[in-house]
């Protein structure tokens, strides 16, 4: 056991960090085309798709660079390292695994170089938990498939110009995993209509698509037919790491401790409440719980050992981290922690009150915390399904 | 970077394992710590002679040289059954050593530490709940040729199976440890909850001892022995936790009701999984407490308050809810859950509460 890195790891880390030194500076200061350059350059680096192989146009990164590079760039709060995010996190490792080679061709590059972006097509209306008992159907016509069905809270959706589409080819099937088929699908396509919903914070980041008669040329099937369900789950497989939400959560902890100082309880010094003390404290165990947690895992992908399913452990504190932080925050500063960016005593620009009604993103969209437990239990203690 | 054990470290902790069922099982567990010593000097030799007693000890010292991450291999697998053997104890008792004793006492303790031929134990504080030098309120006195001790320290961890004690005093100079022998004072149970792991109150009042046996001990030595003894326990907590959602897990799978096994209703396998995340996290935080002992000793109180401060509830909740996950049968005195349970008792307090670790965790991080 040991926490040292090796030359060369340190060497990687100094390195991305002076890159954050000369290429990020303080947000008064970023231009209209900053983000712009920021991509163009981490790009150049190789940053981008860092542990996908070079012939793909990665840079065949090792674990633990990886886990560095996260690191740096979430202490530094710095731009995500592509805006085609769902396109790095899985579109892209499913299409290197299951793509034919005209797709690899076609969509790999855009999604390193952010020029277009996916969303991801799984959640029906009647399926969500379930996800493998989806609706959606596709049914083969010479040289295309026509698509009938709906999808709904697709992350996106709005703004993409590419969708990853779970459909069901096959009704006739002993075991619903089966007779899944997977699409790559232009947003632009006839039949194709969007309806942006509005959650509970105000935005309209996802939406619910109807498929009327789409029709999807065969080249663009993912994997085989009746096999969606495995290109699903392996590519969901791929973002694994929580390292990267650690150092979110820490930065964030460190605001609260910072609004703990500057507050007070009836009349006296908040950061004197035992309650307090405790309550800032447990945030802070759980996080290194995270922290710690995931080297342990870290440590087994490298020795090339299995990863089960220990990653829903780390899910599990965040969602309940997520909910707590925010809820803490707005408690302790009473009425004033209820206002939003704008009001007049808003506190913090109104960030905690705003994720005081974010906290779903995190806690349904990755899969709900009594799924998770649901896994475990299954999975690594293996308890029967239910 | 890595955050894994060794090759070596996963051979002694089987070893440790094999030998807890073979030569200690339950049965023999619950004859231990029936009886008066509650101590077996045959297991206690054998521990000796496969190393395990001197694994912290330098090898000029006729120990293995060996780090404290070594040591909480074996304290966790040998908790997994809840040994009754003073290795914890041991190993504390042999940390103040090397933290508190000149050269010349090192080499007279620590070899017949190592050996197993001295048993030796740690009482530290006077007050239960509270740790700070001012809790230390045992004293020594100058006399003409050494000093004079005077009060009495309660639940003091395996001082009845001890032949030598080191207690805490406020001496002349400051803090000391004073080093006594069991037959120069008076040693009474004082029975708990968990009679797997037993305390005895140590009477000093009026014994003497010569000046070699009186330790200087500063602040920072106090904490820091404090501190190895929260991992200590918490890596034994790691042990015990596992052992008893084992137990639990297994009986989810094979008992029937309502014509299912229980393991399939969320309402248990919800709970198991609970279990699942609250010892895995406590298990990190405790690798890497341990880790810090020797590698990092600046980060060592936090480590441990992290460890501690989500231990001492989290395995308290696991002993109820393994008990409670069996129904009746988790109840008897006969059924192995119930010994787990009040382990998680009597771990919680040792070496500070949550509510200690939680408060220092808060300092510490600038509230
Ligand atoms: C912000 C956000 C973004 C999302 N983005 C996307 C996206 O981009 N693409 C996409 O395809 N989907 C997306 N989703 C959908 C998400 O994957 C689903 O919401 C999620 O899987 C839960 O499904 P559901 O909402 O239908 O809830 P349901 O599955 O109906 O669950 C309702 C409740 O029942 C519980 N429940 C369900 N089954 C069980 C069970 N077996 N045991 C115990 N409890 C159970 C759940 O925990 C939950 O509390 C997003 C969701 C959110 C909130």
């Amino acid at each position: 056991m040991d926490f040292d890195y090796t030359p060369d790891e340190q060497s990687f880390r100094q390195e991305v960090r002076s890159f954050i030194a000369e290429n990020l500076p303080p947000k008064e200061q970023r231009g209209k085309n900053f983000l712009g350059t920021w991509l163009e350059k981490v790009r150049a680096k190789g940053w981008v798709g860092f542990a996908w192989p070079k012939e793909f146009g990665g840079s065949d990164g090792g674990l633990i660079e990886q886990a560095i590079l996260k690191e740096e760039m979430s202490l530094a709060k710095a731009p995500p390292l592509g805006t085609s995010m769902m396109g790095l996190a899985w579109v892209g490792p499913g299409i290197m695994e299951y793509g034919t080679e005209e797709q690899k061709k076609k969509f790999i590059p855009d999604i390193l170089d952010s020029k277009v972006t996916w969303c991801t097509g799984y959640s029906e209306p009647n399926h969500g938990s379930d996800l493998a008992a989806i609706q959606c159907k596709a049914e083969l016509q010479g040289d295309h498939y026509l698509v009938n069905g709906q999808k709904i809270w697709t992350t996106g959706a709005p703004w993409s110009q590419w969708i990853i589409l779970l459909t069901r080819t096959d009704f006739n099937v002993t075991s619903k995993h089966d007779g899944i088929t997977c699409f790559l699908v232009p947003m632009d396509a006839p039949g194709v209509e969007v309806r942006p919903i509005q959650n509970m914070a105000g935005d309209k980041h996802f939406a619910e698509i109807f498929f009327t008669d789409v029709q999807v040329p065969v080249e663009n099937r993912l994997g085989a037919e009746g096999e969606g369900w495995k290109v699903t789950v392996s590519a969901l497989a791929n973002e694994r790491s929580s390292i990267g939400e650690v150092t979110q959560l820490q930065a964030k902890l460190d605001d609260l401790k910072t609004l703990v100082k500057n507050s007070k309880r009836q009349g006296k010094p908040a950061s004197e409440d035992p309650k307090i003390r405790r309550t800032v404290a447990k945030f802070e165990i759980k996080i290194s719980a995270m922290k710690y947690n995931g080297l342990r895992y870290l440590t087994k992908q490298i020795k090339g050992e299995p990863l089960t399913s220990e990653t829903s452990v780390n899910k599990l504190h965040r969602a309940s981290l997520e909910i707590e932080m925010d809820d803490f925050a707005i408690e302790l500063s009473g009425q004033a922690g209820l206002q939003l960016r704008g009001g007049d005593e808003a506190v913090d620009n109104g960030s905690w009150s705003k994720g005081a009604l974010n906290w779903p993103n995190v806690v349904i969209g990755g899969g709900t915390p009594n799924i998770q437990r649901n896994i475990i239990a299954e999975r690594i203690l293996g308890q029967p399904k239910d | 970077m890595n955050f894994g054990f060794t090759e070596e470290q996963n051979l002694l902790k089987d070893q440790v394992q094999r030998f807890m069922k073979e030569a200690c099982p339950m049965n023999r567990v619950r004859e231990i710590s029936k009886s008066d010593s509650t101590f077996d000097q045959a297991l206690w030799q054998q521990t000796a002679e496969l190393g395990w007693l001197g694994l912290t000890i330098p090898e000029n010292f006729g120990g293995l040289g060996l780090k404290w991450i070594d040591l909480i291999v074996v304290l966790e697998a040998a908790a997994e059954g809840l040994g009754p053997l003073p290795i914890a104890s041991q190993a504390l008792a042999s940390t103040a050593i090397l933290a508190c004793a000149s050269e010349e006492q090192k080499a007279s303790w620590l070899p017949a530490m190592a050996s197993g031929e001295a048993v030796v134990t740690l009482g530290l504080y006077d007050e239960a709940n509270w740790i700070d030098p001012a809790a230390v309120t045992a004293s020594a006195k100058s006399t003409d040729d050494g000093f004079v001790l005077q009060g009495k320290k309660p639940f003091v961890n395996d001082a009845l199976a001890a032949n030598y004690l080191l207690l805490a005093v406020q001496g002349p100079n400051g803090l000391a440890l004073a080093a006594v022998g069991k037959d120069q004072v008076t040693v009474t149970a004082q029975p708990t909850i968990d009679n797997t792991n037993p305390m005895a109150s140590v009477d000093i009042d009026g014994v003497e001892i010569s000046a070699s046996d009186l330790l200087p001990m500063s602040d920072e030595q106090l904490a820091f022995l404090t501190d190895c003894g929260g991992v200590a326990t918490t890596a034994e907590m790691v042990g015990a936790g596992t052992a008893i959602l084992a137990m639990t897990n297994g009986y989810a799978k094979e008992r029937i009701q309502f014509g299912k096994p229980i393991g399939q209703y969320q309402g248990v396998k919800h709970r198991l999984a609970d279990m699942f995340v609250d010892l895995e996290s406590y298990r990190s935080l405790c690798y890497f407490a341990a880790w810090a002992v020797y590698d990092s000793p600046e980060e060592l109180a936090k480590a441990v308050s992290m460890a501690k401060g989500y231990a001492s509830d989290a395995f308290a909740q696991i002993g109820i809810d393994g008990v409670g996950l069996h129904g009746a049968i988790g109840f008897t005195a006969d059924y192995d859950a119930q010994l787990y349970l009040k382990r998680s008792k009597w771990a919680r307090p040792m070496y500070g509460d949550s509510d200690y670790h939680m408060d220092r965790i808060a300092t510490l991080g600038g509230l």
